[in-house]
């Protein structure tokens, strides 16, 4: 391996994450008010120069600066694209990262060692980073998917796709939203969902939908690693030990019925595909399996002979017929957001 | 150590071309490899641009003898290398 | 000096030359480093702070990470999860410190869970309401600011360079909380509520952050005098005080406090006491969440042990297969 080339622009969580202290009146750390501790020498002394910058990447190690993955991307939607169709799509690909994210959040203080929490909670944070800008893309495509708040609500088009809308709306597949399992079973759910994801924002990286191109391109990235961390952790408790491939194997067993999905095409992939906007994951089916068999065979393990888990009158999560699961998850997650369709947060 | 818990890594950061690789800090990994990704992941945010070294910590002979060094004074270092040699006093809550 | 003559223990007493060389270092306000001689009861002390610390750090997801489920917003769900990931990266940090001193990780989560090293008593309080979150930015960190930034200058190098990067990421922190806090009072009626109550619940036990009075706290003298410690307990409560409570004028709360008033003649703030007797029941254990938050940090410890296991075995195959041996270890994302 070596060092790769410094035209590639580092894959970061997007900005406005960590650039929240704009709102923060000047008053805060050079108050007017009788403060001693300006005399006596502050605590924040030595601190307070790292606050002039917004984005203030000095708090992170080496040279992470901050991107905007839509920075120059004109973001009219192409005159010809339907504008509902895209806006559904962009829901599919969102919803599947918003639910993914959440269920890897879920693990933050609980994995196995210190390192792996990060690691996790690395790939929850470019999942919500994705699923942002997706929301976002599917609102300013067509504003009617957002759903009608009371007048004068300051939420977000992006939270309110992602805070008001009920199971039956959201569109990821199930594979997405099944409750968490053992850490096999975490490892098992993202390294397909993973392998599949970045199968297809490889392709969509040539969209021609401007905006859906970058993010694919910034995705790519991301989804690269995260392949990367599952499959070697597959691998690792594949070969590990006895107790560590009897889980793996159970996690398999359990979670194959629904790794199909993904690949199963809606009638909205087809059209996005066929306007040049998205991907037909049928497409994928071929580099998936190659994926998946190199990782299976490295593992030494068989691929299940499975059916794939039937959906209720033909419908799936794409269509928005999802497991019991999501709506609990759902019923957590927008719990407060819910409470206060009026709040500023 | 104990059973188990993963060997201890020194990590090394060059943080952009032209610069050293300097010490940033130690985590825990079962092999090379998983130290060099959790590095990664720890200490640069997964920022592509930088380059990573990761080394065992038994594997670093060092001499300081500006410290205290156990080259020069064996005896004054002998008792770090016995992780449980004390027992903590746990008497104040200072926190 | 020759190796010969260097026969100091913990059981034999410190050698004259090595203690004085010591007392030389900190003198000069210079740093120690791991592999310095040392007197055994600073080793300890500092393997008491630090891992204290550390502890208090890993803990300290739990509260706010309880929210992170059911945070309001997508972008307020980013920065709630960078930064509990902020604090297990501070753990990780500040264990390695203590690992430089000869414990390892492993043995120091153990006496966590046995419950014969403490972490800091605010942890053991409730997250009640999403508001908890920017109070404990704003005043939990802010406490652990006052706390920590002294101990950037903190004698013993390992810990005085983890404390510097993770006095940025707090403030930083801090930042945050109070932003939030600022947005919450500008929103509902209901928010602003949700601001005031969660600062009532959360201010006493702040200040009980820094530690009982300086008159109760037997070791302050030591650590000072070894410069572990920096201040002691009651002046950093009285700098956090005085900070405080112009930016809860910013805010628009009220801090809960009716001896709390501004004395000129002294050029601080008078200010009430918090419960001691309510301090020692949370650090004797019987703290609101103390059984919770051990509990939750054992269940984890214990549901990653056979992942641990297994990445170990893994590495001990492979290591003996030549043909899968070790890849160069400078790999900056070529496989990315």
């Amino acid at each position: 391996m070596s060092t790769p080339p410094d035209s590639s622009p580092p894959p970061l969580r997007s900005s406005d994450e960590q650039s929240v202290g704009d709102p923060v009146p000047d008053g805060l750390m050079s108050h007017s008010a009788p403060d001693p501790s300006r005399v006596e020498g502050s605590v924040y002394d030595g601190l307070l120069e790292h606050h002039d910058v917004v984005g203030d990447d000095a708090r992170w190690a080496f040279g992470t600066a901050f991107e905007d993955p839509l920075a120059g991307v004109d973001t009219t939607v192409p005159d010809d694209v339907d504008a509902s169709a895209l806006a559904a799509y962009c829901l599919m690909l969102g919803d599947d990262a918003l639910v993914l994210s959440h269920r890897l959040s879920e693990w933050c203080s609980r994995a196995p060692d210190l390192e792996d929490d990060i690691a996790l909670a690395n790939i929850a944070l470019d999942l919500l980073g994705q699923a942002r800008l997706l929301l976002a893309r599917a609102a300013a495509a067509d504003p009617s998917v957002v759903p009608p708040l009371p007048e004068g609500s300051p939420v977000p088009a992006e939270d309110a796709l992602a805070f008001f809308r009920d199971a039956g709306e959201l569109r990821n597949v199930r594979l997405a939203e099944v409750a968490n399992g053992d850490f096999a079973h975490t490892v098992v759910r993202l390294l397909v969902l993973a392998t599949v994801r970045l199968a297809v924002l490889g392709r969509l990286v040539g969209s021609r939908d401007p905006v859906l191109a970058a993010i694919a391109a910034k995705g790519v990235k991301e989804v690269t690693y995260h392949r990367d961390y599952a499959g070697r952790w597959f691998v690792t408790l594949a070969q590990g030990t006895e107790e560590s491939r009897r889980r793996l194997l159970a996690a398999v067993a359990e979670l194959w019925p629904l790794c199909e999905e993904p690949l199963q095409v809606h009638e909205t992939e087809r059209a996005m595909a066929r306007a040049g906007v998205g991907v037909d994951p049928g497409e994928v089916r071929d580099e998936v399996d190659a994926v998946l068999g190199q990782v299976l065979a490295a593992g030494g393990v068989d691929r299940p002979d499975v059916a794939a888990l039937a959906g209720v009158g033909g419908r799936t999560g794409r269509h928005g017929l999802h497991t019991e699961a999501l709506s609990r998850m759902l019923a957590e997650m927008q719990v407060v957001a819910r409470a206060h369709p009026t709040g500023r947060w | 150590m104990s059973a188990g818990e993963w060997p201890l890594y020194e990590v090394f950061v060059r943080g952009k071309r032209g610069l050293n690789h300097v010490h940033v800090g130690s985590l825990h990994a079962a092999d090379d490899e998983m130290a060099v990704h959790h590095a990664r992941d720890v200490y640069t945010r997964r920022n592509e641009g930088v380059s990573i070294w990761v080394v065992r910590a038994d594997a670093i002979t060092a001499s300081s003898p500006d410290e205290k060094d156990p080259l020069f004074a064996p005896a004054g270092d002998k008792v770090y290398r016995h992780p449980t040699f004390y027992s903590v006093p746990d008497d104040v809550p200072h926190l | 000096m020759t190796a010969v003559d260097t026969d100091a223990g913990p059981d034999t007493g410190p050698d004259p030359a090595l203690l004085a060389q010591f007392e030389r270092v900190l003198a000069r306000s210079d740093r120690i480093e791991p592999r310095d001689w040392m007197p055994e009861r600073y080793r300890a002390t500092l393997v008491r702070q630090v891992a204290q610390h550390a502890h208090s750090e890993i803990i300290g997801m739990q509260p706010e990470g309880s929210w992170l489920t059911r945070a309001p917003s997508l972008r307020r769900k980013a920065i709630l999860l960078a930064k509990v990931q902020d604090e297990a990266g501070h753990g990780l940090y500040l264990y390695s410190a203590c690992e430089t001193l000869g414990v390892s990780r492993e043995e120091l989560t153990l006496r966590l869970l046995e419950g014969r090293q403490k972490y800091s008593s605010i942890f053991n309080y409730p997250t009640l309401s999403y508001a908890d979150v920017g109070t404990i930015g704003w005043l939990v960190d802010g406490a652990a600011i006052c706390n920590q930034v002294p101990l950037c200058r903190t004698s013993y190098g390992p810990y005085g360079r983890a404390m510097v990067r993770i006095c940025k990421e707090e403030s930083f922190h801090q930042r945050q909380g109070f932003e939030l806090l600022m947005t919450m009072r500008s929103g509902t009626e209901a928010q602003r509520a949700m601001v005031q109550e969660s600062v009532d619940r959360f201010w006493w036990p702040s200040l009980m952050m820094f530690g009982p009075p300086d008159a109760e706290s037997p070791n302050t003298a030591q650590s000072m005098a070894w410069g572990i410690k920096r201040n002691t307990n009651d002046e950093l409560r009285q700098r956090f005080v005085d900070m405080t409570v112009p930016q809860a004028q910013a805010l628009g709360v009220t801090l809960p406090d009716p001896d709390l008033r501004w004395n000129e003649e002294r050029g601080h703030h008078d200010f009430g006491q918090p419960d001691w007797e309510e301090l020692a029941q949370v650090v004797r254990g019987n703290g609101p969440c103390n059984a919770q938050r051990l509990a939750h940090r054992q269940r984890a410890h214990d549901d990653g042990a056979w992942v641990r296991e297994a990445a170990t075995a893994f590495a001990a195959r492979r290591s003996g297969e030549p043909s899968l041996s070790v890849e160069p270890v400078e790999t900056p994302g070529a496989d990315r």
